[in-house]
């Protein structure tokens, strides 16, 4: 063998040579590390916001792994949530070894549960100061994270919808530019005044591609109703309140014409606002950053809005242990996920992507103190929790999610009337979820 | 009963029989393996999956016979996911064909600058249908989309083209056609070149008109050509699939949800086993009557050429 090996070519053999002495010296490194224990946790983060996020994940994982020298932490960055979910659940079903932690969407639960893919963590929780210490998150940030008596997921990064608008087109238009819009009729009169006849400005542009889900239960939180909450498997789409909140979207375009027609696109709200093309946007409190930086106006932001008031869903991530990992490696997993949505480092985060920091104390540190003393405008959101619903999350959750979505986009481009549109969607829902018992 | 005639046959000559009968099978092997491999075990196998429920509320597979095929068939999105594909097919193969025998027709010939033509027709081909479709994503948007600045140079309107139902699968119908027609016109331009001489000089002997010879000569000599594309226009169509995920999700209200599309999302997005690999069984049939159809035709018109 040598021999023959011998008389082959040097830059043949030059590869295997490498590969030789990479494989010995990847078998040396344990032995270099103090603890021969050493455990190694898989970590799957998907990226939905603009900005370095890979930085900032790299930078927590190092200062994790200083104060825990025998876990290591391995980043993979899964593309987006939904991509994640999706490699999760088919390494599932093929059988293999999910990552010992992920961070999927918080109305995930169900799927998650449903597919047996989970741990909980009531146990870890109750260690750690049970209520004490679930008490510093936001109760409107955990409200997707309770499910048959068990907590399952930790906050990470998480977002509402807020409503940005443009101090000098307020005042161009005489509005008072201290404040946005206190409720849906408010918001129209704003509007009106702030549209220009020969489509240069819109008052107000909500999107409805991708989630139209979302921004449309600002509308109905804000009549003081919700389309969830009865259960994992029960939804209520056609209630009165719903119905006058999907009419009042589409009133926006088609009868006060304050906003442009059909489906709006999500990924074009924020350059339509900085360009002054809409005077007012609904979008996600994540997008804050990313818009002051090209804004060359006073920006606004308040919250999104109906008949009754503020109102607006939940959304982004959480933190989930996966089911299948061994006994050392879910000891580990809690650490991290504990670290990481520790106050420091949801402060940081929060500074740094725009995502509202999951707990109230991180709103107490100097670090947060200093950025809201900078960018005031930060400080909105967190406020407006209260004001803030659960978002949509069932079993089957992507298809209620899309059955919702159909008929807003439905009515939105004048296919159906409210009412039929929400009462055809009540209907299938009631059929995709009629095989779930809770 | 008579044994075979065994002692004549020597042990060498068995083995050389053998061994010729074998040849063949061992030449195809490769291509057999990888075929069984990747195309005919799965489908054996999605059709077998299509004949069980397994999705989010059934964790564990269970036979439901055809269950998912008459749920689908009940379902109205289905029906307007059919009809959408439908009308793609029907609007993207003709034109598209159609454009490409034009376009090649005039390309072939000899003037000035016919090098950047080809080119400039052909290269759409050579992008990848995620970089064309984010271009034309933008292309499309209101207000400063290149469509739009196009149309309120005219005066027209500017259109929501993504966000319209009436108009977004026209506008994806739009991105098909540019994307496909340079690489047909490739395909029509070398069978243009491959063309007889001598039938168009005596065409020309006898004083045929440009369009005579090419209502008469050029066109039922290509029909190879353009029986071959149009298989590949319609494969292409119905496999339609990139565009919709980056340029409208499916949307505005199912308007753009097209065959491929509505099963990547069923499985991947609705984790519902069951239902995808009945569409799957769906798209496979349509494709096989449609190849079967068409190899058949083929068969028959070559005699004639």
């Amino acid at each position: 063998m040598l021999t023959r090996m011998a008389r082959l070519p040097r830059s043949f053999l030059f590869p295997f040579a490498l590969a030789a002495l990479l494989i010995a010296l990847a078998a040396c490194a344990p032995a270099a590390t103090p603890t021969p224990s050493t455990v190694t946790l898989t970590f799957y983060y998907p990226v939905a916001v603009p900005g370095p996020i890979t930085q900032l994940i790299d930078g927590y994982i190092t200062k994790f792994q200083q104060q825990n020298p025998s876990i290591k932490v391995n980043a993979v960055l899964s593309g987006g949530y939904g991509d994640t979910l999706t490699k999760i659940q088919t390494t599932i079903k093929g059988g293999g070894t999910p990552p010992d932690v992920a961070v999927l969407l918080s109305t995930d639960l169900y799927s998650l549960v449903d597919s047996n893919a989970v741990l909980p963590l009531d146990d870890n929780v109750k260690a750690a100061g049970g209520d004490s210490f679930l008490n510093d998150f936001y109760p409107a940030f955990l409200a997707n994270s309770r499910y048959q008596g068990h907590i399952w997921s930790l906050p990470f990064q998480r977002s509402t919808p807020v409503l940005f608008y443009n101090k000098d087109l307020f005042k161009a238009a005489g509005l008072d530019p201290s404040k946005g819009p206190a409720n849906f009729q408010e918001m129209v009169d704003a509007a009106k005044k702030l549209t220009k006849g020969d489509g240069s400005t819109w008052g107000l542009e909500i999107s409805s591609d991708g989630i139209p889900y979302w921004l449309f239960q600002s509308f109905v939180i804000g009549n003081g109703t919700n389309v969830v909450g009865a259960g994992a498997n029960k939804v209520t789409f056609d209630a009165p309140p719903t119905v006058q909140a999907l009419q009042g979207f589409a009133d926006l375009s088609t009868k006060y014409k304050v906003m442009p027609p059909g489906i709006l696109q999500w990924a074009n709200m924020p350059n339509d606002f900085v360009n002054g093309k809409a005077a007012m946007i609904w979008h996600s409190s994540g997008s804050l950053a990313n818009i002051l930086k090209q804004a060359k106006f006073d920006v606004g932001v308040s919250y999104t809005v109906g008949e009754k008031g503020y109102g607006a869903p939940t959304g982004g991530g959480n933190m989930y242990i996966l089911k299948g990992i061994p006994a050392d490696h879910q000891a580990a997993a809690w650490k991290f996920i504990q670290f990481m949505s520790s106050t420091d480092v949801q402060a940081d985060w929060s500074t740094n992507t725009g995502y509202i920091a999951a707990r109230q104390s991180a709103y107490t540190t100097q670090a947060m103190k200093d950025y809201i003393a900078k960018v005031p405008q930060a400080a909105v959101a967190p406020a407006g929790l209260k004001y803030a619903g659960a978002e949509l999350a069932t079993h089957n959750n992507a298809q209620i999610q899309k059955i919702l979505g159909d008929a807003v986009q439905a009515v939105l481009t004048g296919k159906a009337a409210p009412a039929d549109a929400l009462k055809g969607a009540q209907q299938q829902a009631d059929q995709v979820l009629a095989a779930f018992k809770d | 009963m008579t044994l075979p005639p065994r002692a004549h046959v020597t042990r060498n000559e068995r083995r050389f029989r053998f061994g010729a009968a074998a040849l063949p099978y061992l030449l195809i092997s490769p291509t057999l393996l990888f075929v069984t491999v990747f195309t005919l075990w799965p489908s054996v196998r999605v059709l077998y999956d299509s004949l069980f429920l397994q999705n989010q509320a059934v964790q564990v597979p269970r036979f439901a016979g055809i269950e998912n095929y008459t749920a689908l068939f009940q379902d109205p999105a289905f029906r307007e996911v059919i009809a959408s594909t439908v009308i793609y097919v029907l609007a993207t193969v003709p034109v598209s064909v159609l454009l490409a025998l034009i376009l090649a027709l005039l390309l072939n010939r000899k003037f000035r600058a016919l090098g950047f033509y080809r080119l400039a027709f052909f290269y759409p081909t050579v992008l990848p249908m995620v970089s064309a479709a984010t271009i034309w994503l933008f292309m499309y948007t209101p207000g400063y989309g290149l469509v739009n600045v196009f149309l309120e140079f005219f005066h027209l309107p500017s259109q929501n083209w993504l966000g319209s139902t009436n108009l977004a699968l026209i506008a994806l119908i739009i991105l098909g056609i540019w994307k496909q027609t340079g690489y047909f016109m490739i395909f029509y331009l070398a069978g243009l070149q491959g063309l007889p001489h001598d039938v168009f000089e005596a065409a020309q002997l006898d004083g045929a008109s440009a369009i005579q010879t090419t209502r008469y000569l050029t066109l039922p000599l290509l029909m190879g050509t353009t029986l071959f594309v149009t298989t590949i226009a319609v494969v292409n169509a119905f496999e339609t699939v990139d565009q919709i995920y980056i340029m409208t999700g499916g949307g505005p209200n199912n308007a753009t949800a097209m065959l491929l599309f509505s099963l990547w999302q069923t499985l991947f997005s609705f984790l519902d086993v069951g239902t995808a690999s009945a569409l799957s069984v769906i798209l496979i049939v349509v494709l096989l009557i449609f190849t079967a159809t068409n190899f058949v035709y083929t068969e028959r018109r070559a005699t004639y050429e």
